[in-house]
């Protein structure tokens, strides 16, 4: 218990005190998580050579560094990248929109490129690096792209915005930001249905035109 | 999602001993196949993650014929930045930036994207009939809502339609499949890769249970100055085709010296437009012999209700992309 509570104090830094549901959620659900892990299957899993077996009901072991940080974790092969995030990890900023792969509000970046996280298995991100939303900012220090989007107003409800923000950094690196039209055709992913896409397309221009290192 | 179990082989031998169980699927980028899993249109009982083998990479071979080969696991976003690709096969480039949006380009394979499934409505709705689903239950498009469906080579079964943007530009290219099996290795023509849906639309393609594709392989053409990859949708980016059409020309001196044309979201298939090549081989590239090969390449087209507008679409976009491959417009 006492590591657990250690975990949610850098939650607790940057929500208020009063949200005490979402808390209680990502504790409940963390107990659930520890308290079902059958730590034999894993232990088995992990002494095999060559390959990764799992049965159906069994967890495996997994390695992911999300936004500089190693996660050891065990989980279950269907587990989307998406849910490992929200769910396990509590890194609520990637959002769940169609789960589909349709609406690209849970791209992050594996590896360094854009992926839907929500079509993602956990699994295949084994030893590789996640960056989400939450990575992007440098302690209080916003991102340039988070800083461009809210002096754009790129958003209105801002469910869309991480997916949004996570894709137009990728953009700029890839160096598919050199027009509008560019701009709009690698942004065709990540969909807003407040419409706010005269002013992202801003934002991610001025980023661009700024020269600034995304 | 119905649960599953994983492996992830490290060779490739291990994958081929895998594949030859029923139930077994095989997952590369998963783009579509988690996606079909979620809805509970498949549900494998395991799935073999071949990410680990070394299926990757774009060469050069200097043979008796000049091929390029690309790696089944080679993502599409990185076949359509690949500097070979773009200078020997425009065409090829244009149509994976056409397909899917950045994100799923980053995350699908070339072999997962020959493997993906219809997006036909009815198959992913699991309430509705669909024999490509779920064999002899019916086809809920034939007198459904068929606007994006085919016109060409359909059955009384099935009248879905192939989504894939790059498999179009391969069927043009002449391109050639590798595949292998614990029997040994064979080449499929891309043409007869994927098939029409007859009285099994179960089936989208000719490869046979326990076969891995391991590449693809273009052979050199003459139509890199004069390709083009036209796209119709709903929307001006990331939807699906409603037609496409791949063209290649060799013009020399005004004159069609080759030329290669293939539809999407006409058929079960890439629609590879053999007439229309034969009429235009030797011909000036001039609009009057563009319309007559596209008139050509409609014989035989029939429409169900919905998508009749298919009909007038094809050959106006047959025309414009042959323009645009020719430079006319």
């Amino acid at each position: 218990m006492k590591d657990l509570d250690k975990g949610f104090q850098a939650d607790e830094n940057h929500e208020p005190k009063e949200n005490a549901r979402r808390d209680f959620l990502k504790k409940s659900s963390l107990l659930t998580a520890v308290a079902l892990t059958p730590g034999v299957a894993v232990k088995a899993a992990e002494n095999h050579l060559d390959e990764k077996v799992a049965a159906a009901f069994e967890k495996m072991p997994v390695n992911i560094t999300v936004n500089g940080k190693a996660h050891k974790l065990s989980i279950e092969p269907r587990v989307t990248l998406l849910d490992l995030l929200r769910e396990q990890l509590h890194l609520t900023g990637t959002k769940k929109g169609c789960d589909y792969g349709q609406c690209g509000a849970c791209t992050v970046h594996v590896d360094g490129q854009r992926v839907n996280s929500c079509l993602t298995l956990a699994m295949t991100v084994d030893g590789k690096k996640v960056t989400t939303i939450e990575g992007l900012a440098k302690g209080d220090e916003l991102h340039p792209m988070q800083e461009a989007f809210i002096k754009h107003d790129g958003f209105q409800c801002g469910y869309c915005t991480p997916g949004q923000i996570m894709s137009a950094v990728a953009c700029i690196r890839e160096g598919h930001a050199d027009s509008e039209t560019e701009i709009r055709e690698y942004m065709s992913g990540n969909i807003c249905r407040c419409g706010a896409y005269p002013n992202i397309v801003n934002a991610i221009q001025e980023v661009k035109n700024g020269g600034q290192q995304v | 999602m119905k649960q599953f179990q994983y492996i992830r082989p490290a060779t490739q031998q291990s994958v081929l001993d895998a594949i030859t169980k029923p139930g077994t699927k095989i997952l590369a980028g998963g783009s579509n196949l988690i996606d079909l899993m979620k809805r509970g249109v498949t549900s494998p009982d395991k799935l073999v993650d071949i990410q680990k083998l070394p299926l990757r990479g774009i060469s050069q071979n200097k043979g008796n014929v000049m091929t390029v080969s690309v790696g089944a696991l080679e993502l599409n976003s990185a076949v359509a930045e690949n500097k070979i690709i773009k200078e020997s096969f425009p065409l090829l480039s244009m149509a994976l930036n056409a397909g899917a949006s950045p994100q799923l380009r980053n995350m699908a394979t070339v072999g997962g994207n020959m493997m993906q499934r219809t997006r036909c409505t009815y198959f992913y709705d699991t309430a509705m009939p669909c024999n490509k689903r779920e064999p002899n239950s019916g086809c809920g498009a034939m007198e459904g809502i068929n606007r994006m469906h085919a016109i060409f080579g359909t059955s009384e079964k099935c009248i879905a339609v192939h989504p894939s943007d790059m498999c179009v530009a391969l069927a043009a290219l002449d391109a050639s499949v590798e595949v292998k099996s614990k029997k040994g290795t064979r080449y499929i023509p891309f043409t007869e890769f994927h098939r029409l849906p007859g009285e099994t639309p179960q089936l989208d393609n000719t490869l046979a249970t326990g076969e891995l594709i391991t590449r693809v392989i273009i052979p050199h053409n003459n139509f890199a100055k004069n390709s083009y990859y036209l796209k119709v949708r709903d929307r001006s980016s990331y939807a699906f085709a409603l037609i496409s059409v791949a063209v290649g020309l060799d013009i020399r001196g005004g004159n069609i010296n080759e030329a290669r044309l293939a539809m999407g979201g006409v058929a079960h298939k890439p629609w590879r437009l053999k007439a229309a090549e034969q009429f235009l081989k030797g011909k000036p590239a001039t609009v009057a012999n563009f319309e007559e090969a596209a008139s050509l390449a409609m014989q035989g087209a029939k429409s169900f209700g919905h998508n009749d507008f298919k009909l007038k679409m094809a050959p106006a976009s047959i025309i414009e992309a042959l323009s645009n491959a020719a430079k006319l417009s």
